[in-house]
This record gives C-alpha cells, sequence and structure tokens, in this order.
C-alpha cells in the first residue's frame, strides 16, 4: 500500500485493478428467469472510492457479490488485480476472497461471544500466518480504526460504531486489493454513520480501493465516485468531483456522546 | 486451516454451549460406560466359569460306557454294560499318554449319622480320584490302594454332607451307615464350591469303587473311568490310545461305532465358555444400542448447531474458508464431542465395573481390547454421525449463509 503519492498506479495490463466486460447474471427462480444483472462493463482504478446505488431490485447487490468473489457471473468476465475471476471454482474463488478482498456488512456479521481480536485474526486462520504474527496483524489492524483498546472486548460489549470498526479490521487485516462495503451505515445511527465513513476515508487516503453499496444519498456524497444501477445496467458513471469530508461533517453534527452499553 | 486452530476453534464452539455439549455428549458417556460394563461383566462371568471348569482337573478324560443296542432299540448314553475293571488295567498298562486312573461307580441313599440324615451320591472312586479332580483332604485322610483291594468299609464326606450331618463336631473316626452299611470316615474333602453347571460339588461322599460295587449296589461294571492324561497337550493322545486299546478288547469290527464315549475338559470347557461368549456378545451389543443412540443425538445436535450457526459459516466463507475448511471443523467438533464422551465413558464404564465387583460380588475384568473397541467405537460414530451435519454446513452458498436470519 505505497499509493499515496500515486492515488491509481496500474494494476493490469491497462491499469485496472478491476476490469468488468459485459457481465450478466441470470437466476431460475423456479421456472422463471430473473435477469439480475445485463450487460455491465466498468473498470475500476487501484485507490479509488466507489460508492454504488441503486433501488433495490437493480442488481446492485447480485454485483456487488460477483464483484466479492461470492458469486460468478453467468456471462461476460470479471478481471480482478490481473485474474480472470469469472471461470474460477468454489475453492478459488475461497483464495481470492482470503487474499484480495475485505468485506464490511450492514449487520456487522462479527461472531458472537469471540473477542474482537478474535474476529480480526479470523481471515489469518485461512491463510498461512503463525500464531504471533496473526496477533500482530490483529492489533495492527485494530489501531488503524482506533479500537486499540478494546482488543478483547466482546461484540456485546461494544457499541454499533465500534462494532462495525471491528468489522473493518477484520476486513483489513490481510491487506486487500479492495474493500467491499455493503451497506456497512445501514444500522448506525447518522453521527455513526458519518465516522465509520470517515475511517473509510482515512483508508482511502492511505491508498486503499473501497468500494461501498449504498442506497442513502448522503453517505455516497463521501466516496468519489458515483454508479447508479437500474434494471441490472449501469444507469450513471460520474465522478464526484467535491466528495464532503467526513472529518469536516461531523464538527457540524451536534455532539453526542457515543452510547457504551454496559 | 492448520489442523491445531480447527481444534481450538472446535473447542471453543464447544463451550459456548457448555450444557448442550455436555448434554449431547452423555449419550456418548451413557453409551460407551454401558458397552465397557457389559463387556467386564461378560468377561467375568467368562472368567469365573472358566476357573470353575480348570477346577474339576485340566488334563482329565472320561470314559463312559456307550448305548446299548438291542434289536435297533437303543437304550442311551450308560446302558451298555462294557467297562470293567480289566479295561482299567489294561488302559493302565497300554496307554502311554495316561498319567494316573481312576475306576468309578456311583451309588445313591440316605446316610445316617446319629440321629441325623442326609440323602446324597455316593460315588466309588479309585485312590488317584482327588489328585486327577486337583482335590484335598481337608481333615484325616484319604483311602488307600489296600482300602480299595480289601472294599474297606471306610468313606471320605464333602462338606455340604459333613457339615449337614455332623453340625457341632469332627466327623473323622465317627461312623456313618450307608444303605445300612457301616462306614468309618477317614477324612473330609475340601469346599470345591458349584461346578459350572451350578451343582454342589461338596454334596457328596467318596467311597472306595470297590466297597460301593460289592456293598451296596453289586452293580459289577464300572459307570465310567476317570483318566488324567500325562500333560493338556497329550489330551487326544490319550484319548485316541484309550479309544483304540478299548475298541480291541471289546472287539469292535472296523466302521461299527464305539460302545463307549470319552470326553475331555477341554470340551466341556469350550461349550461353557461358548455359552458364556453369547452372553458377553449379547449385553455388548445391547450397550451398542445406548450408544447408537448416542451417536444419534450427536447427529442431530450438530444440524442444529449447522442450522443456528448457519450466518457463522457464512462470514467465514466470506473471509476465505474453503467448503474442506467448514467441512473439517464441524468433523472435528463432533470428534471431539464424541471423543470426549467416549474418554468420560471410559473413566466411567472403568469405575463402574469396580462398584459392580465390589458392591455384588460380581467378577468383571477389564480388558485393553473393551477400552479399544469403545474408544474405537465413538471416534467412529464421531466421524460418521459428524459426517453429514458437516457436509451439510460445507455445502451452504456463502451468499444465502450471509443473509440467514
Amino acid at each position: 500500500m505505497t499509493g499515496v503519492q500515486n492515488p491509481y498506479p496500474p494494476a493490469g495490463s491497462d491499469g485496472l485493478l478491476i476490469k468488468i466486460d459485459h457481465l450478466a447474471k441470470t437466476y431460475m427462480l423456479g421456472e422463471v428467469e430473473v435477469h439480475a444483472l445485463r450487460g455491465v462493463s466498468v473498470g475500476v482504478r487501484k485507490g479509488e472510492f466507489v460508492a454504488i446505488m441503486g433501488a433495490s431490485g437493480s442488481g446492485k447487490s447480485t454485483f456487488m457479490n460477483i464483484l466479492g468473489c461470492l458469486d460468478k457471473p453467468t456471462k461476460g468476465t470479471y478481471i480482478l488485480d490481473g485474474i480472470d475471476v469469472s471461470h474460477l471454482t468454489r475453492d478459488e474463488l475461497a483464495r481470492i476472497r482470503n487474499h484480495k478482498l475485505g468485506f464490511v456488512f450492514q449487520g456487522f456479521n462479527l461472531l458472537s461471544r469471540t473477542s474482537a481480536i478474535e474476529n480480526v485474526e479470523l481471515p489469518l486462520l485461512y491463510g498461512d500466518s503463525s500464531m504471533k504474527d496473526r496477533e500482530e496483524r490483529a492489533v495492527r489492524a485494530l489501531n488503524m480504526v482506533g479500537l486499540g483498546d478494546r482488543v478483547h472486548h466482546y461484540p456485546n460489549q461494544l457499541s454499533g460504531g465500534q462494532q462495525q470498526r471491528v468489522a473493518i479490521a477484520r476486513a483489513l487485516v490481510n491487506d486487500p486489493s479492495i474493500v467491499l462495503a455493503d451497506e456497512p451505515t445501514g444500522n448506525l445511527d447518522s453521527r455513526t454513520s458519518v465516522e465509520v465513513m470517515g475511517i473509510f476515508q482515512e483508508l482511502n487516503e492511505k491508498g486503499i480501493t473501497v468500494i461501498l453499496v449504498t442506497h442513502e444519498p448522503d453517505i455516497a456524497q463521501f466516496a468519489k465516485r458515483h454508479i447508479i444501477f437500474r434494471d441490472g445496467r449501469i444507469k450513471s458513471d460520474r465522478l464526484n468531483s467535491a466528495p464532503k469530508l467526513a472529518a469536516e461533517v461531523i464538527d457540524e453534527l451536534p455532539a453526542v456522546d457515543e452510547e457504551e452499553p454496559a | 486451516m492448520k489442523l491445531l486452530n480447527i481444534l481450538i476453534s472446535a473447542f471453543r464452539a464447544l463451550q459456548r454451549n457448555k450444557m448442550r455439549s455436555f448434554l449431547t455428549m452423555l449419550g456418548i458417556i451413557i453409551g460407551v460406560a454401558a458397552v465397557i460394563a457389559m463387556l467386564a461383566i461378560g468377561q467375568g462371568a467368562q472368567y469365573s466359569v472358566e476357573q470353575q471348569i480348570s477346577s474339576l482337573g485340566t488334563n482329565v478324560l472320561i470314559v463312559f460306557p456307550g448305548s446299548q443296542n438291542t434289536g435297533g432299540i437303543r437304550g442311551g448314553a450308560g446302558t451298555t454294560t462294557t467297562l470293567t475293571e480289566d479295561d482299567c488295567i489294561a488302559i493302565q498298562r497300554e496307554c502311554p499318554a495316561v498319567g494316573l486312573l481312576s475306576p468309578g461307580t456311583r451309588a445313591g441313599g440316605q446316610i445316617i449319622a446319629g440321629n441325623m440324615n442326609w440323602a446324597t451320591g455316593i460315588e466309588g472312586t479309585g485312590a488317584d480320584y482327588l489328585e486327577i479332580r486337583k482335590w484335598g483332604i481337608e481333615y484325616g485322610d484319604f483311602y488307600t490302594d489296600a482300602d480299595i483291594k480289601a472294599a474297606a468299609k471306610v468313606c471320605v464326606l464333602g462338606q455340604t454332607v459333613a457339615n449337614a450331618l455332623f453340625p457341632d463336631g469332627s466327623p473323622v473316626g465317627q461312623t456313618v451307615r450307608i444303605r445300612n452299611v457301616p462306614c468309618k470316615v477317614v477324612g473330609v474333602l475340601t469346599k470345591k464350591g458349584q461346578n459350572a453347571m451350578g451343582q454342589d460339588q461338596d454334596d457328596v461322599v467318596l467311597a472306595p469303587w470297590t466297597t460301593v460295587k460289592r456293598r451296596l449296589t453289586w452293580f459289577p461294571y464300572l459307570r465310567q473311568i476317570l483318566v488324567s492324561a500325562t500333560s493338556p497337550s497329550n489330551i487326544p493322545v490319550a484319548q485316541a490310545q484309550i479309544t483304540e486299546l478299548l475298541r480291541m478288547r471289546h472287539k469292535i469290527p472296523p466302521y461299527e461305532p464305539d460302545d463307549f464315549t470319552i470326553r475331555n475338559q477341554a470340551d466341556l470347557a469350550n461349550a461353557a465358555t461358548a455359552t458364556t461368549q453369547i452372553l458377553t456378545i449379547l449385553l455388548a451389543s445391547i450397550a451398542s444400542v445406548s450408544l447408537l443412540v448416542g451417536g444419534i443425538g450427536i447427529m442431530n445436535i450438530m444440524l442444529v448447531s449447522v442450522t443456528e450457526r448457519t450466518r457463522e459459516i457464512g462470514i467465514r466463507m466470506s473471509v476465505g474458508a474453503r467448503s474442506r475448511d467448514i467441512l473439517t471443523q464441524f468433523l472435528i467438533e463432533a470428534l471431539v464431542l464424541s471423543l470426549l464422551g467416549g474418554i468420560t465413558g471410559i473413566i466411567l464404564g472403568v469405575s463402574g465395573s469396580g462398584a459392580i465387583s465390589s458392591l455384588a460380588k460380581w467378577p468383571t475384568i477389564i480388558t485393553f481390547f473393551s477400552i479399544l473397541l469403545s474408544f474405537g467405537f465413538s471416534i467412529a460414530i464421531g466421524i460418521f454421525f459428524g459426517f453429514y451435519p458437516a457436509r451439510k454446513a460445507a455445502m451452504l452458498n456463502p451468499i444465502d449463509a450471509l443473509r440467514y436470519e
């Protein structure tokens, strides 16, 4: 992650970290064919901060699943960091997820009754790092999201914002090429949402590529590029010339102490 | 994922649901403990039966007269009158594999001593009888060859008879009347207890076979000949030699059946051992059913666990767990459950068998084999009943698993 000086270094042969060509996804719902994606082509460079928007049923979630290597396209190609992942097996996709992707979900998706550090270590368990290495990296990731003092807390001892930060630390621990965030602020109040967006902005400043799915225009304002889906196609794709800065927004919000459950 | 990591996370997962894990294990614990205890009881029974049989004397052969066949009417075992004293002398002289020999005859009757009386069997024996049967004298002496030659009016009492007739004093030197024949008691036998069939071996009076023959039964032939082989491995040799000799002496043409039967203790022992073995297998198979039920319990809980932890599986898959990793994780959890249950069950079974031994005075034997068997069984159950739920977990679609509510 040395992209601070050069925010758009070439990754693939044509400089794209993500290169998607005529991607289509068709589900069978019983006898009915559902065309979730109908030919999507898009490229993302390293260091971008993209917000993907669209109404429900627009295909953005399907797109996100394919982007996250959780699902395979029916047609088209998806090249991630120079690797064609469109036709990999289940296990190969798992390996790609482990090495190149970090996920942040709406519902945090932390393992309950498992401490913050163990949650963050989880992706490393499926790699081949030693126990000492795992601990070091997990602590480093928790420090990056400002939770260095809550390493051994359990999810039920943390507020929603803190839980989401643990999830972000988990997404970061493997030094992924991309952090994928699916409605990361959906379960958070507005102040905490801005704080979480602030963390994404900080990470993006450090050169990490962030792709965010949201249906809230306010949240999308923190991203540098907006891609809007409708009916399985990209309706618009434009740069956000003046993204809001979370650090500034937060100063304008009324000060509320973050709720800390006992 | 490394095996150690999987083991650690399996323990953690089971720890999170301590009560449930324990109850699941309980099925295996009870099953394994039952198998161990049942095998211990069965093998204990087998051992005590073997002990009793070897207490009869191990190299013993018994020659019985055969069935009498008169014009096609067969009289059953012991009805021929073919075994004679001369047969005994011939066997002793011409069969080198035969060690000791005791002719035998039998009478029943009332025995009277003073104002007491007792009905029992009177065994007419030779002087070597006690040595062949590995029996001993508690008080007094046994009768001698001279007594046998003279058909002396002497007898030796079994403990049961001695207690029945002489509850207060020593019978040695006293006179008892056996069917109105007064006999001097020269000794009392040591206690031998029950035989394999549950008969009281001490409820007997021994007397010289000549005395029984000439003074009690007037039956000129022998009821049996008790023979000991020179060594246990010589039993078949002795049997062959006796068969050949007796066929020749009784002038039995070739292809005609023997007019006598030779039984040895090994046959008896084998029959009794087979019976107790069946008992052991029966007990163990009943106990195995509970082990099977325990295994189904594990499958049940693992299935619930997979459903309940669908989201966890989704999370693990999203961060890079392969199907194989998930499969291994749940399989190891099932295996840890069944193994911990198995080990606890072994401890419980072993101590339970010990308790049965000391409380019920029932012999129990725990063999390495039965421990190994239950241990192997619980591993097999863990793998067998854990596989289906684990596979179900591994086959989940990560997207569906993540969305599962």
